[in-house]
């Protein structure tokens, strides 16, 4: 519908995303589609009050185990406000640096993808809640987050508008966006 | 056991056209129809339905619209008329009332079980079309008893609907137009939008298929895309609708005249529906598509020096949802008699024991040369050109896949 420029600027955009790698990987997983069969993993254990680290290594995926050079930890806690340490951001926080990096993600590859070079990517986020649901003390309203806004500010080598399709299409491939705003079924054992 | 060089299922636009061509080149055929000529559109239709593209696009090889309202709206009992005497002055060889139950490879040819007795032939033409069978979503399973469960296909009015509230998934052609009249009949309607194609009726006083079909929009080949050709082929349908009054119905107008639009249905549970937090993203996408759309549309003009033979350009609302979007909806206690499936169509191919559909039940296929030799497909989306599941889409597919049967025919008689 619009008319399409050639491939080739690609050539010259550089923001560190190997999109021909992924698409690559796109085309042979549509020939063996159980190789897109991934599991993420983090273990988490209690260290004292509400601090917390999670230890974050292997995963599955490509019909395989899939190890690291090394495991990530992750701690989290609770501000002086709820009467805690603040050794490390809230459970909450991390939630809402997990969608900023994974629409931050977003952007770069489908620039890249799309041959717009990137100069800075800025998200800013806020998230409202209203503590009185996990506080127990109005059932009708919702643990989580009420509602979650994000700012980009974005230079690229670009228009407005296919800066702004860039964030929106990063949204819409986002797993995180879709962790977000859709329900999941979670299953908690115990021993 | 009867037997024609070429069997043509099915006598809409498609095998209409394919027949015209085939007889220009002398191919013994018939068409094979379920029903009557145009079955779906007499048949599968709701009855306020228009075609969505003005009079003048309804071309088909040696025959075209020739009324006095060529940018008005055909509806449905009118195109069964422009197809019958399409068919009629051709003529057509339409073996009328005979489904076809089986299709199987045999000698280097396709046996056919018909309703009316098994038919042998060397090439084939399947042109029974893409919305045969509403695709429906599996978590339509868990709707609650009380409430009714219908398609598009099954919709005739808002008076035959159960009573109550209704909520129509979907937001593209079938689901704006279906949330339009039932709430102009006074029902409470949620209007559940995922992923559309927003476009306004007219731009710069001109249709819009007007400015797609100027600009080459609708020839552009299924072998010359840049983008991915399997994602042209899945997008949902414009959000458009025909009628005298060439109005635009966009998310825009539907919630200023009280429907209430909701994200994406993602789950339905104890009655409750959810909804996706997504709809300011999938708006926002819509919004943007439609623009780089209009820009090109502009383009076209000032690079053809038109500029003065047309109004100036402008651009539209963008798509406001408000943040008040709710995220879930209790059907029962909303009062909601009726959900409607306006979540796409797909073929049925049921009846074709031949190995090529892949494995989400598409058949597989090169621009209409399906995966199986002397085998052909016609009037999917996206086929062979954007404007291929069009009436007027139909003439050019048919004339290429015509010349490439014949020349196989000629390659096999040598």
């Amino acid at each position: 519908m619009t008319t399409t420029t050639s491939i080739s600027p690609l050539a010259k955009v550089d923001n560190g995303v190997n999109v021909t790698a992924l698409l690559g990987a796109r085309e042979s997983l549509e020939q063996v589609p159980e190789a897109a069969q991934f599991k993420w993993r983090a273990s988490c254990e209690w260290l004292n009050g509400t601090h917390s680290r999670s230890a974050i290594g292997n995963f599955f995926g490509l019909g395989a185990e899939q190890s690291r050079n090394k495991t990530f930890t992750v701690e989290a806690d609770h501000p002086q406000v709820f009467a805690a340490e603040d050794n490390a951001p809230t459970p909450v926080e991390l939630v809402l640096s997990g969608l900023a990096s994974c629409l931050t993600a977003g952007v770069a590859a489908v620039a890249q993808r799309r041959g717009i070079q990137l100069h800075s990517v800025k998200a800013s986020l806020e998230a409202d809640m209203d503590i009185q649901g996990i506080l127990g003390m109005d059932d009708e309203v919702r643990n989580g987050f009420g509602a979650i806004r994000v700012h980009f500010e974005i230079r690229a080598d670009a228009s407005e508008d296919d800066i702004k399709a860039v964030v929106a299409q990063s949204q819409k491939r986002s797993a995180v966006f879709d962790i977000i705003t859709n329900p999941t079924n979670v299953f908690v054992t115990v021993n | 056991m009867r037997f024609a060089t070429t069997i043509i299922i099915g006598a809409g636009q498609s095998g209409l056209a394919m027949s015209r061509h085939l007889t220009a080149r002398s191919i013994d055929h018939v068409v094979l129809e379920r029903g009557e000529v145009a079955n779906s559109w007499r048949t599968e239709r709701w009855d306020s339905l228009r075609l969505l593209t003005p009079n003048w696009q309804s071309r088909l090889p040696g025959y075209a619209y020739t009324g006095d309202d060529p940018d008005g709206f055909m509806t449905m009992p009118e195109v069964v008329r422009f197809l019958q005497r399409y068919a009629a002055l051709s003529p057509a060889p339409i073996v009328t009332g005979a489904r076809v139950t089986r299709v199987r490879q045999e000698d280097g040819g396709y046996q056919l079980s018909t309703s009316q007795g098994p038919w042998r032939c060397r090439k084939l033409v399947i042109a029974s079309g893409a919305c045969n069978l509403a695709s429906i979503p599996s978590l339509s399973a868990g709707l609650p008893g009380k409430v009714a469960s219908l398609t598009p296909l099954q919709y005739r009015n808002p008076s035959l609907l159960p009573d109550g509230g209704v909520m129509i998934v979907g937001a593209s052609a079938s689901g704006i137009q279906l949330a339009r009249e039932i709430h102009a009949a006074g029902r409470r309607v949620v209007l559940s939008v995922g992923e559309h194609v927003r476009l306004p009726r007219t731009y710069r006083g001109r249709d819009i298929q007007w400015w797609m079909d100027a600009i080459g929009a609708m020839d552009v080949r299924y072998d010359s895309m840049v983008e991915d050709i399997e994602r042209a082929r899945r997008l949902p349908s414009l959000q458009l609708i025909g009628t005298p009054e060439r109005v635009t119905v966009d998310l825009n107008s539907l919630c200023k005249a009280g429907v209430e639009l909701v994200g994406r249905l993602v789950g339905l549970c104890d009655g409750k529906a959810q909804f996706s937090g997504s709809l300011a993203n999938h708006c926002a996408l819509a919004d943007l598509k439609m623009n780089r759309l209009l820009a090109s549309i502009d383009d076209w003009v000032n690079a053809n020096g038109l500029t003065r033979q047309f109004p100036a350009p402008h651009r539209f609302e963008p798509t406001d949802v408000g943040s008040e979007t709710r995220l879930s909806l209790d059907l029962i206690d909303a009062g909601i008699g009726s959900v409607i499936w306006a979540t796409g169509y797909r073929p049925d191919y049921s009846w074709l024991d031949v190995p090529v559909l892949d494995r989400k039940g598409r058949i597989r296929h090169d621009g209409g040369i399906v995966a199986a030799p002397g085998m052909y497909v016609m009037g999917l989306q996206f086929m062979r050109r954007r404007k291929s599941s069009f009436i007027d889409g139909a003439g050019d597919d048919a004339a290429d896949l015509a010349a490439h049967l014949s020349q196989n025919l000629n390659r096999a008689a040598a």
